[in-house]
């Protein structure tokens, strides 16, 4: 389970809340922090990272999630985050008619087995309603206060808070790829704050998810997908 | 940030010669690159919205999605005798008792030059005014925290404190308090940044979920950071504040998450007007010198120790304790037939 840090009071595990704005905050519509804006934000991560608005979404819950998402509004919280919306959005209550009238049709459905928190969603997002294998899919954790952390991006493990200015890369396994992408951003005074790297199979299809101090500069893009090796650039701006 | 612990935050703050407040807007700062400017500016943009949302609980119609609950700030108020003050000016409602405001206890707050008394929003029986219990001060910030949960069962505009199902507390006892000492907004701005502080190392040793760690997480962390921020902004020394977090959490150690339905309203919303009351008691413990004999990142640890042990039916499931009485399962049935 990914829970707690559990150190002691020298702690030397990684803080899961980073600032004070992940304590106080963030400004939403209620009724439930964990269960509608954390859902909202996982919801507008996957919007962000699919690009379009998908024609169909499934939206499966785990745990609380499971047992309470009609209570306290879960679905059409992160229906109104693939719509994407804010947390503080006004609209977020109506989001599942706005999602009917906008064409997109989603499902809410109970998932079983494992899953790595007590609040967690899974998404599968299609680009046709009628398509049998989903083009997206996403797994997000909400740890609390709107706080979340997304652990899977189309079968790839990662690491993404969303709070930061997020890049994602989809690359060719080889040698000298982190590099690329480091030398690009140092280029523009870009800090990376964190990393996460995982592959399918070595010299597969592997992901970057990286976390900066700056937003990226519109050329970044153009820059990174000029080499032949690196196969998508995605962005997420949802703090 | 610099500190993992209330303790190292509290000596790093003495050692700098600030308050808890306005230490931690300096570590933000650091932290996120910003200015201390931009990052107050931020934080005194989310204070507007919680008085905004003690107004509106006030004020507007409060009955949540399902119906269970709402308009019992206004409740309160009432019976108080009326609460007259500068950022919350309850309208007189058609049918209310008039006179309220002669009556003894309809005391206005601070700064009332010709304030607008309340009257009875909701045509109830008001007895006269001033039987309260608790006394003008703290009942006000008990109403005013309910306000403030009631516009986030109503899906109105809230700030997260650490969390929705917690968001009334740190408003009720700032706004109220905030009209009795005639504090200003940047005073309270820094006292939010000394609650966000205090709940960062909460939240980091332990949890502010009620899904993780129950409804100490959430309402326990809340009151803990209210009650730290209290004293701190009457003037306590940073490790005399300190000891109010840990009075505060060691009085919610062990309570459930077992919302009715799910949903966050029962019994949340009474919680978070308790956790106002609470967070006052354990402000002026501290600051009456008080100590916390089990320091405070001690009761932190424990209260870890507690959530990890809770069963999974009282972990924000909706499977175990109040939400599974005879009533619980109930107004769940009812709810599902509504649909």
């Amino acid at each position: 389970m990914n829970g707690p840090a559990g150190t002691g009071p020298s702690g030397g595990v990684a803080v899961r809340f980073k600032d004070v704005f992940s304590i106080i905050g963030p400004p939403m519509i209620g009724p439930s922090s964990s269960h509608t804006a954390g859902a909202a934000r996982i919801g507008r991560a996957a919007r962000q990272l699919f690009g379009p608005l998908p024609k169909r979404a499934d939206v499966i819950f785990y745990g609380s999630f499971a047992a309470t998402y009609e209570g306290h509004g879960t679905y059409a919280a992160i229906v109104g985050g693939l719509l994407d919306m804010a947390t503080d959005d006004v609209r977020l209550p109506d989001s599942l008619a706005i999602a009917e009238q906008s064409g997109m049709q989603a499902d809410a459905i109970t998932g079983k087995g494992l899953f790595p928190h007590p609040n967690t969603a899974e998404l599968h997002l299609y680009a046709d309603a009628g398509d049998e294998k989903p083009a997206f899919t996403l797994v997000g954790t909400s740890i609390g206060g709107g706080n979340i952390e997304i652990v899977d991006i189309d079968g790839f493990k990662v690491k993404m808070t969303g709070n930061y200015p997020t890049l994602v890369i989809q690359n060719a396994d080889a040698p000298g790829m982190i590099a690329i992408v480091a030398r690009l951003l140092q280029q523009h005074g870009i800090n990376i704050g964190t990393m996460s790297v995982d592959r399918k199979s070595r010299s597969g299809e592997a992901m970057m998810v990286l976390e900066t101090d700056e937003d990226f500069p519109p050329t970044l893009r153009g820059e990174l997908a000029a080499y032949d090796e690196i196969h998508s650039v995605r962005f997420v701006h949802i703090t | 940030m610099h500190f993992r612990t209330l303790r190292q935050l509290a000596e790093q703050a003495e050692a700098a010669g600030l308050s808890i407040g306005r230490y931690m807007l300096q570590e933000q700062a650091g932290e996120s690159g910003k200015t201390p400017a931009e990052e107050f500016q931020q934080m005194a943009t989310y204070y507007g919205i919680m008085k905004d949302a003690v107004r509106r609980g006030l004020t507007e119609d409060t009955t949540s999605r399902s119906g269970l609950t709402g308009q019992d700030a206004k409740r309160i108020l009432a019976y108080r005798g009326g609460a007259a003050t500068p950022s919350v000016e309850v309208p007189p409602i058609a049918g209310a008792a008039p006179g309220a405001d002669a009556s003894p206890g309809a005391k206005a707050t601070l700064g009332a030059g010709s304030p607008p008394h309340a009257e009875a929003p909701l045509g109830a029986e008001v007895p006269p005014g001033g039987h309260t219990l608790l006394g003008d001060e703290a009942s006000l910030a008990m109403s005013y925290a309910l306000a403030v949960s009631e516009v986030n069962a109503s899906m109105g505009r809230i700030i997260a404190t650490p969390t929705a199902g917690s968001c009334g507390i740190i408003p009720g006892v700032f706004v109220s308090c905030q009209e009795r000492f005639g504090w200003s907004d940047e005073d309270m701005t820094h006292g939010l940044f000394a609650a966000g502080a205090i709940g960062y190392v909460i939240a980091n040793n332990s949890f502010v979920s009620g899904a993780e760690g129950g409804c100490q997480a959430e309402v326990g962390s809340a009151i803990g950071m209210a009650a730290g921020a209290l004293a701190d902004m009457r003037g306590a020394k940073p490790t005399q504040a300190i000891h109010a977090v840990g009075l505060a959490l060691k009085n919610s150690l062990g309570l459930v998450c077992d919302p009715v339905g799910g949903l966050v309203e029962v019994p949340c919303i009474v919680r978070n007007g308790f956790g106002a009351v609470t967070a006052l008691a354990a402000a002026d413990m501290a600051l009456a010198g008080v100590r916390s004999v089990i320091p405070s990142d001690e009761v932190v640890q424990v209260m870890l120790e507690v959530g990890t042990a809770m069963p999974d039916t009282l972990r924000e499931t909706a499977r175990g304790g109040l939400a599974q009485t005879p009533t619980g399962q109930q107004i769940m049935k009812d709810l599902r037939k509504k649909k």
